[in-house]
């Protein structure tokens, strides 16, 4: 790497990008100094180990994210709105699906979601915090340095440009120089880590620190959905580990796994990319399965239908996601006997989803609805979904495959399912958590501004991208001639892009709009809700429960409002609550794997060691350690609680 | 982090007395069980890659098979050793834990002498990480088992000091008994390590 290649140059974008990342910063620093807002920065949030808080700086990350792999889409469409487009050349245009791609799945789609359950399920589960505080905050910190190592690299180095997928060998040496993809293997590594230890962080907490009487079968949907993810992401995030690590070898120290000569095997990387991909994709939309349930269910007023096949086809769905990666590359020439077998598997996870369709159809039949903001987002899901699911069923039949296969029906296929899935259940929960993360509620007009029109642009832009794809257009193509006759179904995407992009900017004045003249939610419990968050004020006091509640059956809250007339909390009962305390150095050990992954990316060997060995010493002094945590006496939990509750 | 989180129960061991140790201990089994995904994974692709040598030699041309042998005995007896460990701090006897951990410790040492022995040995003979697919995911394999070993190592050494400046407490106790989780782990990584690579590999 040479000096002249440090900073990328050339693109007026760039340059512009340049000028805004530098602006952004100096406002910070200056914001926050001339507020003297640097205390109340370290003490109450980078050095929280508070879920709620922790689960607030990941969604505003993923709200970051989904802004800058928004910009990544737009980018794209403006290229392909008609023939033979000079807005970006094809070495841009490899770059930005290719962060779009990665950025949109795992800095946005999985912060969003694991955001969302590090804020809801210690309080649906009646727990003040996750079984390993300390780790919590220094998953989230992972991931969030991670997150800034992958986004630097498009003023610093060059970006990753082997799409998100990475396959070899045009990751490999042989074909990508730069140090983009180095910047893919490192980064993702980071922020893989951190995952992993969010999937044993809450798979200890929801199966250890249940509030008595919570049984297994009692637990909240949404609850269940983060369990069984959790197990995906133990089984599954170490196999992207092993793949990220042997690439970097391949890349850094020129090992031979993925090589075309010396015996190495290109497929290989695609195998173990997809047996972690599959799964991955399952990562995200569970939860977001479960957040569709606790909305439709709460908004339809009705218990949910089916809970127990519910809960079979979530194990289901997550055991088959573990047996059908071949799919992604039925092309590969595995032969028939693998192809079929891996086709029929596929093909089978339509039944256990099919159920849970039924069953959310069901708890809406007779309901008394309410059409919510977060009720129309999920009720768009269920047709949305179906068509991204049928014609997954589709791209399932490996024979039929071999026409689809990497065409715009494709691109168009999994953006119905991630979208309409994941990204609609993101809003959904949103909406419907927002009161219990900032104590007011998200404007409702604006919200459904926001819904229709990202609702109708997302079926503007991607609807026709089955008939592109059918038409022969390939995906990661960046331009294509007009003969082709596939300039008007571009032009009309285009249109619902930019569609979509509107709606986020309305999602945006509304979270400012809401914030200044927003209805506080003084009750905890705007919407009437059926779980234990609801039993709690908003936001929560950072102990979230005075004393344990005692679930006596599945709607746990719902149950004691009909029985007690509410969660009932007499002030003899209180006992002095332990807490953990607050701790800098998953900060700044994130800090030094930054540090290290940034060597490594640029070979840079004496910066990369640097970085590990404050990497062991943050391990050593957490090992010396003897911190127990702290207690807060009653009367402090009295004064606290007389607070919170002043409005209710 | 409830009340619970230190109520003392005096029934059990003493390393799950404490609601927090109980936490920990099911969450580093869960954390092998990460693991063994992990491994599993280096071992498909070992087993993937493993005949294809390129222009470098074979398995059966390079494997040393005295040095892997006292590798394995001496990765063996560690964890015997480190059993004794466990027995010993069950019975309440901090001396015992210490001395057999400090065994344990100087036989992972050992360990991983030989094998860093027996890498050099192999580069000596032009076969690195760089040579072909089938020596990439051999070193790779092979070597992020010793570097969890020697990991080991350096946390039981923490563990020792803290045993000595402490002495026992439920959360020395843990301690040690999730470290000798770990190496046990370890121990049976490397009898698959010798079964799917030294021997298949001398054998085939
Ligand atoms: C918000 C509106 C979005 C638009 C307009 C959009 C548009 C696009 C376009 C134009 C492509 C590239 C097609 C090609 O040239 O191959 C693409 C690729 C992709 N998108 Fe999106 N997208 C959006 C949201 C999302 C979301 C929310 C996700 C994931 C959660 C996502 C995941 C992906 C992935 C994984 C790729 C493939 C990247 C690759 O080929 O390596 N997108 N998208
Ligand atoms: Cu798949």
């Amino acid at each position: 790497m040479k000096w002249s290649e440090f900073f990328v140059t050339g693109e007026p974008l760039i340059y512009a990008a340049d000028v805004a990342i530098v602006l952004t910063m100096v406002g910070i620093v200056f914001v926050l100094t001339y507020f003297k807002k640097w205390k109340w920065l370290w003490n109450e949030w980078l050095t929280t180990v508070d879920h709620k808080k922790i689960g607030v700086m990941y969604i505003i990350c993923a709200v970051l994210m989904l802004f800058r792999g928004g910009v990544d889409a737009l980018l794209m469409r403006a290229q392909l709105t008609a023939p033979n487009m000079k807005f970006l050349d094809a070495q841009h245009y490899n770059e930005i699906f290719t962060t779009h791609g990665t950025i949109m799945i795992l800095f946005m789609a999985m912060p969003f979601i694991i955001g969302l359950m590090n804020i809801v399920v210690p309080l649906q589960i009646g727990a003040r915090d996750v079984a390993f505080p300390y780790l919590n905050a220094l998953s989230f910190w992972l991931f969030f340095f991670g997150a800034l190592l992958f986004n630097i690299s498009f003023v610093i180095g060059g970006s990753p440009d082997a799409g998100w997928t990475a396959y070899f060998p045009l990751a490999g040496n042989e074909f990508s120089h730069g140090v983009g993809n180095n910047y893919y293997a490192v980064a993702l590594q980071i922020s893989g880590i951190g995952t992993l230890m969010t999937g044993i962080n809450f798979l200890v907490t929801i199966l250890k620190m249940r509030a008595p009487g919570m049984t297994l079968m009692r637990m909240p949907m949404f609850t269940w959905t983060i369990l069984i993810t959790c197990v995906l992401i133990i089984f599954a995030f170490p196999v992207l580990t092993v793949a990220l690590a042997l690439m970097t070898f391949d890349r850094i120290f020129g090992t031979q796994f993925f090589t075309m000569a010396n015996g190495g095997m290109s497929m290989l990387w695609a195998n173990l990319f997809w047996i972690w991909g599959h799964p991955e994709v399952y990562i995200v939309i569970l939860p977001s399965f479960g957040i569709f349930s606790e909305v439709v269910s709460t908004f339809a007023q009705k218990r949910l239908f089916g809970y127990k096949a519910m809960v079979g086809s979530i194990v289901g769905i997550a055991f088959l996601s573990f047996i059908v990666w071949v799919h992604h590359f039925f092309t590969m020439g595995a032969g028939p006997a693998v192809n079929s077998a891996f086709s029929i598997t596929t093909m089978a996870i339509a039944i256990p989803t099919g159920v849970k369709i039924f069953n959310w159809l069901f708890t809406i039949r007779k309901g008394k609805i309410r059409f919510t903001t977060a009720m129309l987002w999920s009720l768009a899901f269920i047709p949305n979904f179906v068509i991204g699911g049928v014609t997954g069923v589709m791209l399932a039949m490996a024979a039929a495959d071999y026409q689809y296969h990497n065409s715009y029906f494709l691109i168009a296929h999994f953006h119905y399912v991630l979208i309409a899935g994941t990204v609609f259940a993101c809003f959904a929960g949103l909406h419907y958590w927002y009161p219990k993360m900032f104590g007011h509620i998200l404007n409702e007009r604006l919200g459904k501004w926001t819904f229709w029109l990202f609702m109708i642009g997302f079926n503007i832009c991607f609807f026709p991208m089955y008939f592109l794809g059918l038409m022969g257009m390939t995906r990661r193509m960046y331009t294509y001639s007009a003969d082709l006759g596939w300039t008007p179904l571009n032009v009309v995407a285009t249109v619902g892009a930019a569609l979509m992009g509107i709606g986020f900017i309305v999602l945006c004045y509304n979270i400012y709009y809401s914030a200044r003249y927003g209805e506080r939610d003084m009750t905890g419990d705007p919407w009437n809700g059926r779980t234990l968050e609801w039993a709690t004020a908003s936001p929560p006091v950072h102990y979230n429960f005075p004393v344990t509640p005692v679930v006596e059956d599945l709607d746990a809250y719902w149950v004691m409002k009909k029985k007690y007339g509410g969660f009932q909390v007499k002030e003899e009962d209180l006992k002095p609550i332990h807490m953990p305390s607050n701790s800098g150095r998953p900060f700044w050990m994130s800090v030094a794997f930054f540090v290290a992954g940034f060597g490594l990316v640029f070979k840079w060997f004496a910066l990369a060691i640097v970085g590990a060995l404050f990497i062991v010493l943050g391990l050593i002094l957490r090992s010396f350690e003897d911190d127990d945590g702290y207690y807060i006496p009653v009367d402090e939990i009295k004064r606290m609680e007389r607070a919170a509750r002043k409005g209710a | 982090m409830g009340e619970a989180a230190h109520r003392y129960d005096g029934t059990l061991p003493l390393e799950y007395r404490t609601q927090e140790s109980r936490l920990n201990i099911l969450g580093f089994w869960i954390f092998l069980g990460a693991e063994v995904a992990l491994f599993a994974t280096l071992f498909a692709t070992y087993l993937v890659l493993f005949q294809r040598t390129g222009s470098g030699p074979t398995a059966g041309e390079l494997f040393e098979v005295k040095d892997v042998l006292i590798e394995t005995l001496l990765l063996l007896t560690s964890s015997f050793t480190c059993g004794l460990a466990i027995f010993e701090m069950r019975r309440g006897r901090l001396a015992g834990l210490l001395a057999w951990l400090l065994v344990t410790l100087l036989l992972g040492a050992g360990f991983i002498t030989f094998e860093i022995r027996e890498f050099i040995h192999y580069v000596h003979e032009g076969a690195t990480m760089q040579t072909s697919a089938f020596l990439s995911s051999f070193f790779v394999l092979v070597g992020t088992h010793g570097a969890h070993v020697s990991l080991g190592i350096g946390w039981m050494i923490l563990i020792i000091i803290q045993l000595l400046q402490r002495g026992f407490t439920p959360k020395t106790a843990r301690k040690v008994f999730i470290v000798s989780l770990y190496w046990h782990f370890l121990d049976v990584v490397w009898i698959f390590i010798f079964t799917l690579v030294y021997l298949l590999g001398m054998v085939i």
